[in-house]
């Protein structure tokens, strides 16, 4: 047995693994649980590094589950596939790839940041359901099978915002963020049983070789659009991302915005790959263009005037996604362009998906630092921290890069991404990139603003007795402040081998669906 | 016995669809008008009960027999099980989902004393 051919199927199971071995493993003392749970993060960081390294190779990855053979799409006679099958291709792979990193950021900061509380068993259990539910939903191939990880990641990120089951704020945040994502994951599955009647199936590779354009098929676009686009956390159905980005634990809410990350796949997904015929015509162009710039400009506003750390890095996140939103709507409105405006297309895709990278990589390092000076200085209030570089000059030094990096300035790797998401999305219209870059002035202004009253001042009586955060925390955070720089370093590299591909992967549907349905249909 | 049940299904029609259709805005209605934490939850529960049903209906194909091999007599065609599928997979998650509901409501109400969804704001801004 060929070890690497089954990499799809361990990618989830690795992760599965760990979270029922937890209650078992946990019982054997403080040591041996920390080291499985980084050992379990990082064999799974170390298999979506070995599937991107296939993926971007050029190759589709398609892993059918419980056939006779795993490569075996069709099974003999059948004209469409039956099982449940794994398609990665390069944009799959992107997406697993920052899921796996901030897992691991996320599991060795937690180590020491978690150390105080009991309820580690749980804990942990979640953490690695959370991280196997988001890796799925990046993985599959199959629409029912993505409503299904995309519960289970749900379900696992209620318990983990709802952690800290003392306060009440985190029990309001878990329930306001369960109600509005299970009316969400309900409506999703009217949307996929709806598609289910008229196509008789459930693969997408499937779907998308059957797609018509016909007015049911744009009512379920235009649901499953608005539902995934919630998840996400677009502008106006946000509320629920400041309230549990704030009260979830650090390690945690450095996955969750991943988690977050994989409903976006899922939207971008669904246009590109299963409807582009319909998603290509103009309409949903629009809509993505106006929800992001909509997200962009409102998330950092409501962030400006945020006093509470976390909850202003929440709203921050909203403004992220309108980037994101914003360069893949662009896509689609000009990929089927005149002259140009094709080459111009694809270029706000390789930002889009650039930014999708750097977002979760800097947003998690973002919530990490905003985690130490909690674990710190025992609060969350900017009025009340001040003078701490001198107290934490690491925490101090990794947050300046995340915070360069979040505001565009030119050396890192926010600037590369947001500049081509500038100076392609001018093709569309002008007053979009001119929305963008007010956003990014709005967000270096709010970023100075903590960076000057957390990190900056005159010490601070009662902080006096305040020292770096434990190694295991820096480690984390270390990890992430690498990649965000290799991405500054080497954005290069980085977009020939990695961006462009998962923006052709995107374009090339009928590449999508020839994967698995070969040369049938 | 399974020619009247044909019968029955075929002089409905499309009315269990409607029936879909009114179960989810009942649902969506009580969601967005109710203050009460538990009644909320149990409009949650309506709207899965409402999908759950929606799949089956679309488990149903005209002339076709039941997907078990030795039970489907002698109709020729099998419809396909997927729909049968679904739901076992939805009510699952339906039931940890409102456990999990219920249980963050019996400690909201144990933080805040109440169960008015306009009392419980404290996260704000």
């Amino acid at each position: 047995m060929k070890l690497h051919e089954h990499l799809p199927a361990f990618l989830v199971m690795v992760p599965l693994l760990g979270a029922f071995l937890t209650p078992l493993v946990a019982s054997f003392g403080r040591v041996v649980r920390n080291v499985f749970f980084v050992f379990f993060s990082l064999l799974t960081l170390v298999i979506a590094v070995s599937i991107g390294m296939s993926v971007f190779g050029g190759q589709i990855l398609v892993y059918v589950m419980g056939g006779e053979n795993f490569a075996l799409t069709l099974p003999s006679g059948m004209t469409y596939p039956v099982r449940i099958l794994f398609e990665i291709d390069a944009f799959g792979a992107l997406l697993i790839l920052c899921i796996a990193l901030a897992a691991f950021a996320g599991s060795v900061f937690s180590i020491n940041y978690m150390d105080r509380f009991s309820g580690w068993k749980r804990f942990l259990s979640l953490y690695f359901l959370m991280t196997a539910g988001a890796l799925g939903m990046c993985a599959t191939g199959d629409l029912f099978n993505f409503f299904v990880f995309v519960e289970v990641s749900s379900i696992a990120s209620f318990g983990l915002i709802a952690f800290w089951r003392d306060k009440p704020e985190t029990i309001e945040a878990s329930y306001k963020y369960m109600l509005v994502s299970q009316v969400a994951a309900l409506l999703l599955l009217i949307a996929i049983g709806t598609l289910y009647g008229r196509y008789n199936a459930l693969n997408m590779s499937a779907l998308a070789a059957m797609a018509r354009t016909g007015t049911l098929d744009r009512v379920v676009l235009a649901l499953i659009i608005s539902i995934l686009a919630f998840k996400c956390g677009a502008f106006p159905m946000h509320a629920w991302m400041p309230d549990a980005y704030a009260e979830t634990p650090s390690g945690v809410t450095c996955l969750l915005v991943t988690v977050s990350q994989a409903s976006f796949y899922g939207l971008i997904r669904v246009c590109y790959s299963i409807f582009p015929g319909v998603a290509r015509e103009g309409t949903v162009g629009w809509i993505l263009i106006v929800l992001g710039c909509m997200s962009m400009f409102f998330g950092v506003m409501m962030a400006v005037v945020q006093h509470e750390i976390k909850r202003l890095m929440g709203y921050h996140s909203i403004s992220q996604v309108g980037y994101m939103l914003l360069a893949m709507g662009v896509g689609l409105l000009a990929l089927d362009g005149r002259g140009n405006a094709a080459a111009y297309g694809l270029t706000a895709m390789k930002g889009g998906l650039f930014h999708v990278m750097n977002y979760s990589i800097y947003k998690a390092l973002l919530f990490l630092c905003a985690g130490s000076l909690y674990y710190a200085t025992g609060t969350r209030d900017l009025d009340k921290m001040g003078g701490l570089a001198r107290n934490m000059p690491w925490t101090t030094g990794m947050f300046v890069v995340a915070a360069a990096a979040i505001s565009g300035l030119p050396p890192f790797n926010g600037f590369v991404s947001k500049l081509l998401i500038y100076e392609s999305s001018f093709v569309v219209h002008p007053l979009l990139p001119a929305i963008a870059m007010i956003t990014s002035v709005l967000t270096l202004a709010s970023f100075v603003k903590v960076f000057q009253s957390a990190f900056l001042g005159p010490a601070k009586t009662k902080f006096i007795a305040v020292r770096e955060v434990p190694a295991g925390m820096l480690t984390g955070m270390m990890v992430l402040t690498v990649v965000t720089l290799l991405l500054s370093l080497f954005p290069g590299w980085f977009m020939n081998n990695v961006f462009t591909k998962a923006a052709e992967a995107l374009v090339d549907h009928e590449g999508y669906i020839r994967a698995v349905m070969g040369g049938g249909m | 016995m399974t020619d009247s049940i044909v019968k029955t299904l075929d002089s409905v029609g499309n009315a269990p669809y409607f029936v879909v259709a009114l179960l989810v805005l009942m649902a969506l209605t009580a969601i967005l008008t109710q203050k009460n934490l538990i009644k909320i939850c149990i409009a949650v529960a309506i709207l899965g009960s409402s999908v759950n049903l929606f799949l089956v209906l679309l488990g149903y194909r005209d002339g076709g027999s039941i997907p078990i091999y030795y039970l489907k007599g002698a109709e020729k065609g099998m419809v396909l099980p997927t729909p049968q599928c679904l739901t076992l997979t939805a009510i699952v998650i339906a039931l940890a989902t409102t456990a999990l509901m219920l249980s963050l409501i019996i400690l909201i109400h144990k933080h805040y004393g109440t169960l008015n969804i306009d009392e419980i704001r404290r996260l704000r801004g």
